[in-house]
């Protein structure tokens, strides 16, 4: 298993189809953070949903004018299905063809089950990573780690001008 | 080890006595099966552990996989304003199958509250605020689903199933007897 690309890289560039009839280029949210959640497949178990639980904090993420993607090797009429039965409200990007070429530059493909790892990328508003991690595949990550670095990101103004504002505990920081 | 960013404090509802070495907290939705499952279980925990241990119930509704998820923690929470918190939290899980608005206001006639109080509460969101602190506070100590339960403020990574958690508790229990022993 490769590693996957960490703090100070270049976040590679991209275009996916997010709609069966629109594309998502990386560039075009620059000037903005940008969360990138690699996950292995839609249709995952529901109660421990790793994209159900991001679905719940879209708000917090507005809080830092980050955008929200997911990405996985599923198709687009698969993710639009996926979306609409979960009530998703964020894109889901189709790494579909070349299967997982975009997860492969960003280390986060498993080779021998031709899926995307579970990895997480906070990218600041210059498309360069400022944090990313990747989870035991079953393990679903939460969000913890993805808050603690755009409350970071936020606090060196790397990311944005201003935080409207943080939840109580977005001070404290312990190790992961 | 991932562990509790937000302490129990006044505002939480706390099941027990408030001296007990060991504090179980639970992040839940009244419409997760797992949840539902769990219900009995912690109660026979605190069964067993009596006085040794004190219970904490903190909302975590997917709303958007549970469409009631919400309006019943905010039940509970209007419940709780009545200091009836835990008979809802009992009556919600036990009856977790025709989970719903007829429900909801069913406990509360049980329970001898207002169904047009409980109505204004739910239609202006007057718990609504109340119920995603939890939530977030639950976000930021990496909770990923539920039910999570913290054992004195460390994740427990088992499953809900009883012998795991009297495990976690026991040990919870032993450290605290050696760290008072120093």
């Amino acid at each position: 298993m490769g590693r996957i690309l960490e703090r100070g890289s270049i976040a590679p560039g991209f275009t996916l189809r997010v709609t069966p009839d629109q594309n998502l280029t990386l560039s075009e949210l620059t000037g903005h953070p940008v969360v990138l959640s690699f996950y292995p497949a839609d249709w995952s178990p529901v109660c421990g949903d790793q994209l159900a639980l991001y679905n719940e904090i879209l708000d917090e993420f507005q809080k830092y004018h980050a955008e929200l993607v997911g990405i996985s090797v599923d198709g687009a009429w698969c993710h639009a299905a996926f979306a609409k039965a979960r009530h998703l409200h964020f894109p889901l990007l189709a790494d579909f063809e070349p299967k997982g070429a975009v997860a492969k530059k960003y280390g986060a493909y498993r080779e021998g089950e031709g899926v995307c790892e579970r990895a997480l990328f906070v990218l600041d508003k210059d498309g360069v990573i400022f944090w990313s991690y990747r989870s035991p595949i079953a393990v679903n990550p939460g969000a913890d780690g993805i808050l603690d670095a755009l409350d970071e990101m936020a606090r060196r103004g790397d990311g944005h001008d201003h935080v409207e504002s943080t939840s109580g505990t977005a001070g404290s920081r312990s190790g992961r | 080890m991932t562990m509790l960013k937000v302490p129990v404090g006044p505002r939480d509802h706390v099941l027990g006595d408030e001296h007990a070495p060991v504090t179980l907290v639970e992040y839940g939705d009244y419409e997760c099966p797992h949840c539902g499952r769990a219900h009995p279980i912690v109660k026979e925990v605190l069964r067993r552990f009596g006085s040794e241990v004190r219970f904490v119930f903190r909302h975590f509704p997917l709303t958007q996989i549970h469409p009631f998820a919400e309006s019943a923690a905010e039940t509970a929470e209007f419940a709780g304003a009545h200091q009836l918190f835990w008979k809802m939290h009992d009556g919600l899980f036990e009856n977790q199958f025709r989970l719903g608005l007829p429900l909801f206001f069913e406990l509360t006639k049980l329970l001898g509250l207002s169904t047009s109080e409980l109505q204004t509460a739910l239609e202006t969101g007057a718990y609504t605020p109340r119920v995603r602190s939890d939530f977030m506070g639950g976000i930021r100590s990496g909770v990923n689903g539920t039910p999570t339960f913290f054992i004195n403020g460390h994740r427990h990574d088992g499953t809900y199933e009883l012998a795991d958690l009297v495990l976690s508790i026991d040990n919870a229990l032993m450290s605290v007897s050696t760290s008072a022993g120093d």
